[in-house]
């Protein structure tokens, strides 16, 4: 008996410290899932409030927060308007990242290789089947490229990053518009498809001429040669962290209605063309008030001291004029 | 005498009541325990039944929009409004990939069952066997990744190469064995499902093996028979059914494996006629997707998965009907 007193006991315990701890629990985009646990982390340490955040994935995160089963919901792909006004809900970027198309090739380094949303689109189409087509020799006269097959390598997985990487090859290229269009998973024309952004990294390296698209923090990390982009305006860009913030400055957040932005393809000199914002969703009148308001303090916590903890993970930081404009919608919007 | 008589009286009439009490006790223990362990039996076709039925209920909308060209659709555009989803790249693949590891992991694991009963050592016999349970033990997950970093690169590198050169312009070979090499491709996904199921028909073969009576043997070897002999014409049709039993069983494994096939076969639902090209099983296109999806595709994914439950039993069902084929011919 005394055994079964102990257990009870600790299960009581463990239950009323975690009810007091973790009351704050989202679910969503796997991307965002490193930042959102490093964020909750040092935030637990500087309030004692901890955080509870499920990398299910987009779609399962938006699902997730319609049904109310968590205080937030988190997704790469911005919900429409229409569909944000009928559940209910608000929602506001978090945080962005980029994507960048990644090869292997020998002798190639990082940056040196061009290329074009039209030129990726022909190579994910599987028109551009060789590494000294026309087509990539004319964007990069200076490189000696071998003629060898390419290896299209992609997402297995549905994902919000195929989501970015599908909605600016239809912006681009207007045949992938129509053969494959955009979203999470798609009828990829061509290629192999590898789970996860860390497959698509492992698969590339392993993989002689191949060609892949990866965050650019995975890019980084495993040392890949990733590629430069011909942006709108028509200037090459590499991928930078000035880059990345430039397609999000440039972009119309005050003219968008609940934040509707794709930040692909945005104008602008300095814009690296292939950027998405990760998303937060939550519900104007939530059901528990108390826990919604105490994620909204940690969000507004993340905005003020989350930045630097953001870029040594390679995300990138909202601009400060959109994190006002955000602010600003918490006080009008959400129902305390 | 007369007293003995009355006490012996008392004795017989405590005797019957005992019993019948007794009786009725373990009637009772009896009655629970036939219907605990019908309850149980039951259960199974409970949970069976709800499976089938939750399966259909979330495929219906799918059911309703594509109707039976879902079998023999290829297309697979999950983006295109609407969807368009077809089964016919998961199938092959599922199929394809079986069938493969099936020829493979047959000969090698009734070889090894072979060895193990009627050639080997004993000293070997331990090493070997505890090796089998180990492969058995793995789990799947480590193999998706074993294939993906070790088995993939080396079949890429060096296999795959070899066998597109020595049937290149050969008809019919020469496109099934088709380049380019692949680090994930469906003969790779097919070698590991060979070796993950290897286990199950070791392991079942060398424990019916084990059930063919000494004297069986040792007549044939009397008569001068050889060990292959006794093997072929003894040993084997002796625990035929045993044998086809772990074979099914093991077949049912690679219908269905999920995580290691996922990794390592490319997930293409474009049907390739080259074994070396990337594809997708039934189990791998429902992983991948199932959690970014929503609304017809994913109902068409539940719909996928209600087809690997046909296709499941399909496969079983003939397996039962070639075993009371075979038993038949045995009675005659």
């Amino acid at each position: 008996m005394n055994f079964v007193r102990t257990i009870v006991a600790a299960g009581l315990l463990a239950a009323s410290t975690s009810a007091f701890a973790a009351d704050i629990t989202g679910a969503g985009a796997t991307f965002p899932f490193p930042l959102y646990s490093k964020w909750a982390d040092a935030y637990k340490k500087e309030t004692g409030n901890g955080l509870n955040y499920q990398s299910i994935g987009s779609g399962a995160g938006i699902k997730q927060i319609v049904a109310k089963t968590v205080t937030f919901g988190a997704s790469d792909m911005p919900l429409k308007p229409e569909q944000l006004e009928k559940e209910g809900m608000i929602q506001w970027p978090q945080a962005m990242g980029a994507l960048v198309p990644v090869v292997n090739l020998e002798g190639i380094k990082p940056g040196e290789l061009v290329f074009s949303g039209e030129l990726l689109g022909d190579i994910y189409l599987g028109k551009v089947k060789k590494w000294d087509d026309p087509a990539i020799a004319k964007l990069n006269p200076k490189v000696k490229l071998p003629s060898e097959a390419i290896t299209v390598v992609r997402r297995s997985d549905g994902s919000g990053t195929t989501f970015l990487w599908t909605d600016y090859l239809s912006k681009a290229n207007a045949e992938w518009k129509t053969k494959a269009g955009s979203g999470t998973a798609v009828e990829w024309p061509t290629g192999v498809g590898a789970k996860g952004n860390e497959g698509v990294a492992g698969n590339v390296s392993q993989t002689k001429n191949s060609i892949g698209y990866v965050e650019y923090a995975y890019a980084k990390q495993n040392k890949l040669t990733y590629g430069a982009m011909i942006n709108k305006a028509g200037k090459t860009v590499q991928p930078t962290i000035a880059a990345f913030q430039a397609a999000a400055g440039n972009a119309d957040w005050a003219g968008a209605k609940n934040y509707y932005v794709i930040l692909t393809d945005q104008p602008g000199e300095a814009s690296w063309p292939i950027t998405g914002a990760t998303f937060i969703l939550m519900h104007k009148a939530a059901t528990d008030k108390a826990a919604s308001q105490e994620a909204l303090k940690f969000f507004k916590w993340a905005f003020e001291k989350g930045d630097k903890m953001a870029e040594e993970l390679d995300y990138i930081p909202m601009p400060g004029s959109v994190v006002k404009q955000i602010e600003k919608t918490w006080t009008s919007e959400i129902k305390s | 005498m007369a007293e003995m008589a009355v006490e012996s009286d008392v004795m017989e009439a405590a005797g019957p009541y005992d019993r019948a009490r007794a009786l009725s006790a373990f009637k009772l223990g009896d009655i629970t325990f036939y219907w605990v362990t019908r309850a149980c039996a039951i259960s199974v076709l409970l949970i069976l039944g709800g499976i089938i039925v939750s399966l259909i209920i979330g495929a219906w909308p799918a059911i309703q929009e594509y109707g039976a060209a879902f079998l023999w659709t290829q297309r697979w555009a999950p983006s295109a409004d609407p969807p368009v989803l077809g089964a016919l790249g998961p199938v092959y693949g599922t199929l394809i990939t079986s069938v493969i590891a099936m020829a493979i992991a047959i000969p090698v694991g009734l070889g090894i069952a072979v060895f193990l009963t009627e050639i080997c050592p004993l000293w070997l016999r331990r090493p070997i066997g505890l090796a089998i349970e180990l492969l058995a033990g793995i789990p799947s997950i480590i193999y998706g990744m074993w294939g993906f970093f070790v088995l993939g690169p080396f079949l890429a590198n060096t296999f795959q190469p070899f066998m597109i050169n020595l049937f290149d312009g050969v008809p019919v070979l020469g496109t099934i064995f088709a380049g380019p090499p692949s680090y994930l491709s469906l003969f790779n996904a097919s070698l590991i499902l060979a070796i993950m199921v290897l286990p199950f028909i070791t392991a079942i073969s060398v424990d019916v093996f084990k059930t063919v009576p000494p004297v069986l043997k040792e007549a044939a070897y009397g008569v001068g028979c050889t060990t292959w002999e006794v093997v072929r014409n003894v040993v084997i049709p002796y625990t035929r059914v045993g044998v086809i039993g772990g074979i099914m069983l093991a077949l049912g494994r690679a219908l269905g494996e999920t995580m290691a096939v996922t990794f390592i076969i490319g997930n293409s639902f474009k049907i390739q006629s080259s074994i070396f090209a990337p594809g997708t099983t039934i189990s791998a296109a429902i992983a991948s997707e199932f959690a970014e999806s929503d609304g017809l595709h994913q109902s068409g994914l539940i719909l996928l998965g209600l087809l690997l439950f046909v296709l499941t039993f399909c496969v079983l069902a003939a397996a039962r009907l070639m075993l009371m084929r075979l038993e038949k011919k045995a009675g005659n």
